[in-house]
């Protein structure tokens, strides 16, 4: 449970970490609560760590016209405590509270989880979920940018290039009356999740639902995207029949692809009913 | 470019319970080893050095991290404190007293990281914690003698909370 012997580096500078980071056989190391545990077991063992934990520009955010900016190195506790992040993307600060426990919410990175891209992760299905931008340097190619839904390719795989840093990500304007819901089945909170589901829908003058996009959670290689509308959404909040449809056809990693299925469908439906129950009661109030 | 970047050893510089300390380590030492190995501070526990069991826990910059995923090298120009540091800490001194009444640990092996993780939710909550965000605050610190009970009560009674279990 001791790491592979490997070469250290701290980056004093993005530049010098991207130089750092041509080397074949480097590692970006941000928080490190994955990375570190996968060099303990020896699952993975880099030539070369580069230490990112000096960039303190990447640990910043802003606001532009609506969109947040985030900074790469932001951890899980400090995007749960952001307070105009918090209010202008409450799904986002509900599913960051899932993420493991206190220890590792001081610890893990925004980018550090997005590059690790785990299926049963908060923060990649987070990202989908909220149509998030995701950008990423390398001396060899500059700046390009990534629509999250392409960014991740099956388990623990990103079009990132092994050059390619995750420096910022942009999170978009929500739309108006836009409900949110999170639910996430699993042994115990902060546990990885059997199954989950985050759900955004808008609705007309009416109520009706017209719009409808979900991210799953562990429910297949990569966070698994549903979008929906109009005619194809129930009326009223029995939302099970049809979670059991779009749920059916399902790859998730697992043994027991069924049962993985059925608490995918049952997050699923009782995602969406939190999502409308929101839209209901803010209208309500006004 | 090169393919020798980076080094093998380096030199760190951090505080640790208040006292500043410079040691050349390898690389590759993580934050527990250094501080049980290194500066002789045993109190911090080792269990599964995979993030897991929480035994290992300690303060950096005022904040719990699992020291087994720490490298001694990240803790440069910071400030560590393990459970040694929280001798005189209010929130411990309440804590470990409480931990006894309540009988909140039996072998103590995971005692140390449960003390620094409560010490960090005492320092964090503004009001007294309800039971669940005390459970929530401790799910990462594994016990196998105490099925959590008295630690619970333990951590409610150090927080003043109301109707805490008191038997």
């Amino acid at each position: 449970m001791k790491p592979a012997p490997f070469r250290y580096l701290r980056a004093s500078t993005v530049e010098e970490a991207l130089e750092a980071l041509r080397e074949p056989d480097a590692k970006a190391l941000a928080g490190g609560q994955n990375l570190l545990t996968l060099m303990n077991m020896r699952l993975a063992r880099p030539g070369l760590v580069v230490d990112l934990g000096g960039l303190d520009e990447l640990r910043r955010s802003f606001e532009d016209d609506g969109q947040m900016i985030l900074g790469a190195l932001m951890t899980h506790r400090e995007l749960l405590e952001h307070p105009e992040l918090g209010a202008r993307h409450p799904v986002l600060a509900e599913m960051v509270s899932h993420i493991g426990h206190p220890a590792i919410r001081n610890r893990g990175t925004l980018g550090g989880a997005l590059a690790h891209a785990d299926p049963a992760g908060e923060l990649p299905s987070a990202m989908v979920l909220l149509g998030a931008l995701v950008h990423v340097d390398s001396i060899e190619r500059g700046r390009r940018t990534v629509p999250a839904e392409e960014f991740f390719e099956a388990h623990y795989e990103t079009v990132l290039e092994p050059d390619e840093l995750i420096t910022w990500i942009t999170v978009p304007d929500r739309g108006p009356r836009t409900g949110w819901g999170f639910v996430e089945h699993a042994p115990r909170h902060g546990d990885y999740a059997i199954a989950g589901a985050a759900v955004h829908l808008s609705t007309g003058a009416d109520g009706r639902v017209l719009t409808l996009r979900a991210s799953m959670l562990n429910a297949g290689e990569t966070p698994v995207l549903i979008q929906a509308g109009g005619e194809d959404l129930p009326i009223g909040d029995d939302w099970e029949p049809w979670a059991r449809e779009v749920t059916a056809d399902l790859e998730p990693g697992a043994e027991d692809v069924d049962y993985v299925r059925a608490v995918a469908a049952a997050a699923l439906a009782e995602a969406a009913a939190q999502a409308s129950g929101r839209v209901r009661a803010e209208k309500e109030q006004r | 470019m090169t393919e020798t970047a980076g080094s093998t050893q380096i030199a760190v510089t951090t505080r640790v319970n208040g006292r500043e300390v410079s040691r050349a380590v390898p690389v590759r030492l993580s934050l527990a080893d250094f501080v049980r190995d290194h500066l002789g501070l045993t109190g911090t526990h080792l269990g599964c050095e995979q993030g897991v069991c929480g035994a290992c826990t300690v303060l950096v910059d005022g904040r719990s991290v699992r020291a087994c995923l720490m490298l001694a090298a990240q803790v440069e120009g910071s400030e560590v404190t393990t459970v040694e540091g929280l001798e005189d800490d209010e929130h411990a001194t309440r804590l470990r007293d409480a931990l006894s009444r309540h009988h909140g640990l039996q072998c103590g092996f995971c005692t140390p990281g449960i003390v620094v993780t409560g010490c960090e939710l005492l320092a964090r909550c503004a009001a007294p914690p309800a039971e669940d965000e005390v459970r929530e605050a401790l799910s990462g610190n594994i016990c196998r003698c105490t099925g959590y009970t008295g630690i619970v009560d333990a951590v409610l009674d150090a927080a003043g909370s109301d109707g805490h279990r008191t038997s």
